[in-house]
């Protein structure tokens, strides 16, 4: 379960975070909404290590998820970039089993020396590697040069990294941005697969379809705090959230 | 296929090298190849693999080389005891600029690689008790494995010449690893690599480690042949010479750091009849340049690119190849 | 007590030229994002420069000062846009290399043309020196402590006060903006780092009377001038004037009173630290920026 306490978040001056509280029960898929600068990937960031939080406290499975990015991935919590963020240079393939890193244990010393369970491990990861690029429908283009694929199928390879680091908590930054409808509809079926694999999924998205169609839970943010959560019915008529998004005077779209 | 026939024929020739050889003096160019082509391997490491620029890798080379010789020299001990402490020595000294300064990056890191170079070298002018100051120490003493001393030329390439595959053997094993890829994803993308579970600061520092060790197993290996240690070893020319070594054999892959490593020890010695010295360094400092406009990548790569590009192109034209 | 005011003042003398070589390498590296290892010869450009003027042509040494600064700016813009330019917007280390190839093309072709052996700038001041209370100091280094003082008021001068300063703040503050308000940005990066090449130049001009020119006096000189940028803060004229002054007063107690054979180590010791526990800048005020 991850709990966020009170989360405080500024820099520049700017207060991005005002006392953020909310809870995510695993397993389920959670989405955090709200209109543009309401502190959706700062809470990201916050949560994941990329930035200091001034006040509050971040739980997961009962202790404090605290400390750089890659101690909290190796907590299984890890996370996607709200710009498309792959290895570009690097084959598909490549970038996932680079992704794959915390599953392997080699040391320098067994490394140096060569040994025979090294060359196991790297098999076993290649395998591995193959499994999840099935699984997001990539393997046609594991040759190909990351930087070099069409938008949505980067952010692709970018979910299989993820997926790689094998996440027991996945936080999706606006995964479907820039797909077409086709791409999302595989989206929402890979996220509900991921989902059945005991995969505790929060995102971050625009799309309300997308949202709504998907989500367990919807928790909205706006100017850095949160005011409301539930099931997605319940938000999309709540007054406040529709204020936030619309302005005083609308009614619902 | 191509590959392949030269890399058995370029190991043929280096091993039967003494054999075929025209004089003793090609012999010592090939020596000092090899001590060169394990600094260039070293300095590959952090800079071919993950993108930082170590502008002091003179100093792992010295304090290898005054370790190796102070030990051999003061206490007494034997080669194959000096040559592992002289790796120790520099690996600690690099184990301490990478916990320091790795977290700076970029500019700011090669600042203080400069400097750290700065002060050891200072250090060993100024310190006489220990390092005999400017006058450096001379008789350092050549290897002795068993009765034999391995005094001659050709004696101490073979150790050369093993040192180096052993160094590029290291190389090759860490690159091709769940380490390696640790570290160029550092490189190319950090952010993305914490968030799979990449500890930066802990890979780019064993890099440095590994890095510092082999530069002080140069210096050991150079400091040996010459039997004279002083503190021109942390000349700023020797870093100079490295970086070329990389970045014209070409940075990131292993192969060419040891022909850059060739190629700019062998050129001078070829180019010394005709050109002064000083003409050489103002031909390096254009060739820098003329790298980084036209060849970024260097020469290995340029190569493979070419030859990559000429088999498909020869695939295409083959009678029946479907059309592109 | 007196040896002490005494180490102060040369202190100041050395630190007033390390100022115009900080000042410089901060426009160029704090502004201009430019890892200039090539800074230093430019230093040896200004003290040959007027080693050229003073014992070759005989010229006086005011004129002396201006061929140097007149040579480190030309050279400048033409290495600026020749070699920067084109690389505009590659990686910091793609710039990084070429000013070190740079640094080696130049520091050589100043052995070549000049050899190796040091050289000794005339100069016009007497060689007694002035006695100012407890305080002994040499013409010469009163009247470089004087120029450097000028060039460094010219420099904030420029840079506050008038348009083209202005011009240049902008430029490096915010590049898209100030190219909509019809700045000239190209212009404004080769005058940048022609100014800065200049005051190195400067620089070299003024210490070399006071010690000797040598091809590869640029080597420190370049490390001391990063050293005066990170102890000021990139970009900080007022960092890099204070800095500059106070690295070059550490060097000389340094010399004075602990030993003179690690007097180059304050610099060293300095950017190891100051990168360490406050890489913003000693005299930095709020966070950094960016």
């Amino acid at each position: 379960m991850l709990v966020v306490d009170d989360l405080h978040v500024s820099f520049g001056g700017v207060t991005a975070l005002a006392g953020v509280s909310f809870v995510v029960r695993p397993p389920s898929i959670t989405s955090l909404i709200g209109p543009n600068g309401a502190g959706k990937t700062t809470a990201f960031n916050a949560i994941t290590g990329y930035l200091r939080a001034s006040r509050g406290r971040v739980t997961w499975d009962g202790a404090p998820l605290a400390g750089r990015p890659s101690d909290i991935a190796r907590r299984g919590v890890v996370r996607t970039f709200q710009k498309t963020s792959v290895f570009p240079a690097l084959s598909v393939f490549e970038n996932v089993r680079t992704g794959l890193h915390l599953r392997g244990r080699a040391g320098v010393w067994s490394v140096l020396a060569g040994a025979r369970r090294v060359r196991a491990e790297e098999a076993r990861l290649a395998e591995t590697a193959r499994e999840i690029l099935a699984f997001v429908g990539l393997d046609r283009r594991r040759d190909e040069i990351a930087g070099e694929l069409p938008y949505g199928e980067q952010r692709l390879v970018e979910l299989a990294v993820a997926l790689a680091a094998r996440p027991r908590l996945l936080l999706l930054d606006e995964p479907a941005a820039g797909m077409t409808g086709a791409e999302k509809e595989r989206l929402i079926g890979m996220i509900r697969r991921i989902r059945a694999a005991d995969v505790t999924v929060l995102l971050v998205e625009h799309d309300m379809k997308l949202v709504m169609g998907v989500s367990e839970t919807v928790i909205v943010l706006n100017h850095g705090r949160v005011i409301a959560a539930g099931a997605p019915a319940s938000i999309q008529a709540h007054p406040d959230v529709i204020r936030a998004y619309l302005g005083s005077s609308s009614a619902p779209a | 296929m191509i590959g392949r026939a030269l890399v058995v024929a370029s190991a043929l020739a280096l091993v039967t090298a003494p054999a075929w050889l025209a004089s003793p003096y090609h012999l010592h160019v090939l020596i000092m190849a090899g001590v060169f082509a394990i600094l260039a391997l070293s300095l590959n490491l952090l800079l071919g693999y993950t993108g930082q620029l170590s502008l002091g890798h003179a100093a792992f080379f010295g304090i290898g080389a005054y370790t190796s010789a102070l030990l051999a020299l003061k206490l007494e001990w034997s080669f194959w005891l000096a040559l592992p402490s002289a790796a120790v020595a520099a690996g600690l000294a690099g184990w301490a600029i990478g916990r320091l300064a790795l977290k700076l990056r970029g500019a700011y890191f090669v600042l203080v690689t400069i400097s750290f170079a700065g002060v050891i070298s200072l250090v060993s002018i100024n310190w006489m008790e220990l390092t005999n100051g400017p006058l450096g120490l001379p008789g350092v003493p050549p290897p002795e494995l068993g009765p034999w001393s391995l005094r001659t030329k050709t004696a101490y390439y073979y150790l050369v010449l093993a040192a180096a595959a052993l160094a590029y053997l290291v190389c090759h094993r860490l690159v091709y690893s769940r380490i390696g890829r640790a570290l160029v994803a550092l490189r190319e993308n950090e952010p993305l690599a914490e968030s799979v579970g990449i500890d930066g600061t802990r890979y780019l520092v064993l890099a440095a480690v590994v890095s510092a060790a082999l530069a002080g197993v140069a210096g050991s290996l150079y400091a040996h042949y010459t039997r004279f240690v002083s503190p021109e070893v942390f000349l700023f020319t020797y870093t100079v010479t490295m970086v070329i070594m990389v970045i014209a054999g070409g940075k990131g892959t292993l192969v060419g750091p040891v022909i850059g490593a060739l190629l700019f020890t062998a050129l001078p010695e070829a180019l010394r009849e005709a050109m002064a010295w000083q003409w050489q360094m103002l031909a390096y400092g254009v060739v820098l340049v003329v790298l980084v406009f036209f060849l970024p990548r260097g020469i290995v790569p340029a190569i493979t690119a070419r030859a990559a590009r000429a088999a498909a192109a020869s695939r295409a034209m083959r009678p029946g190849a479907a059309p592109r | 007590m007196e040896q002490l005011l005494q180490h102060l003042v040369n202190g100041l003398v050395l630190g007033g030229t390390y100022a115009l070589l900080g000042i410089g390498l901060t426009l160029i590296f704090g502004l201009m994002s430019v890892v200039n290892f090539a800074h230093g010869e430019f230093y040896t450009l200004g003290a040959y420069a007027a080693f050229a003027v003073l014992a070759l042509a005989g010229w006086p040494f005011f004129a002396a000062l201006a061929a140097a600064i007149a040579a480190g700016a030309v050279l400048g813009a033409l290495c600026e846009r020749t070699l920067l330019r084109p690389l505009r917007g590659e990686s910091i280390d793609t710039v990084m290399l070429v000013m070190i190839g740079l640094w080696i093309a130049m520091q050589n072709t100043e052995l070549l043309v000049w050899g190796g052996v040091a050289r000794s700038i005339p100069h016009p001041f007497p060689t007694e020196p002035l006695t100012l209370g407890p305080l002994n100091i040499a013409p010469l280094r009163l009247f470089v402590v004087g120029a450097a003082a000028a060039l460094i008021a010219a420099a904030w001068l420029l840079i506050q006060r008038t348009r083209l300063g202005t011009a240049m703040r902008a430029t490096f503050q915010d590049r898209d903006t100030a190219a909509l308000m019809g700045v000239p940005i190209g212009r404004i990066h080769t005058i940048t780092f022609a100014f800065g090449s200049a005051l190195a130049a400067a620089a070299g001009a003024l210490l070399g009377p006071v010690f000797l020119a040598y091809p590869s006096m640029g080597d420190l000189a370049s490390l001391k001038a990063f050293s005066v940028v990170i102890l000021g803060g990139l970009g900080n004229l007022a960092g890099a004037t204070l800095g500059g002054l106070l690295l070059g007063v550490a060097e000389e107690l340094g010399a004075g009173y602990v030993s003179s054979g690690y007097r180059d180590a304050v610099g060293f010791v300095a950017i190891i630290l100051v990168l360490l526990f406050r890489p913003a800048g000693l005299f930095a005020r709020a966070e950094r920026i960016g």
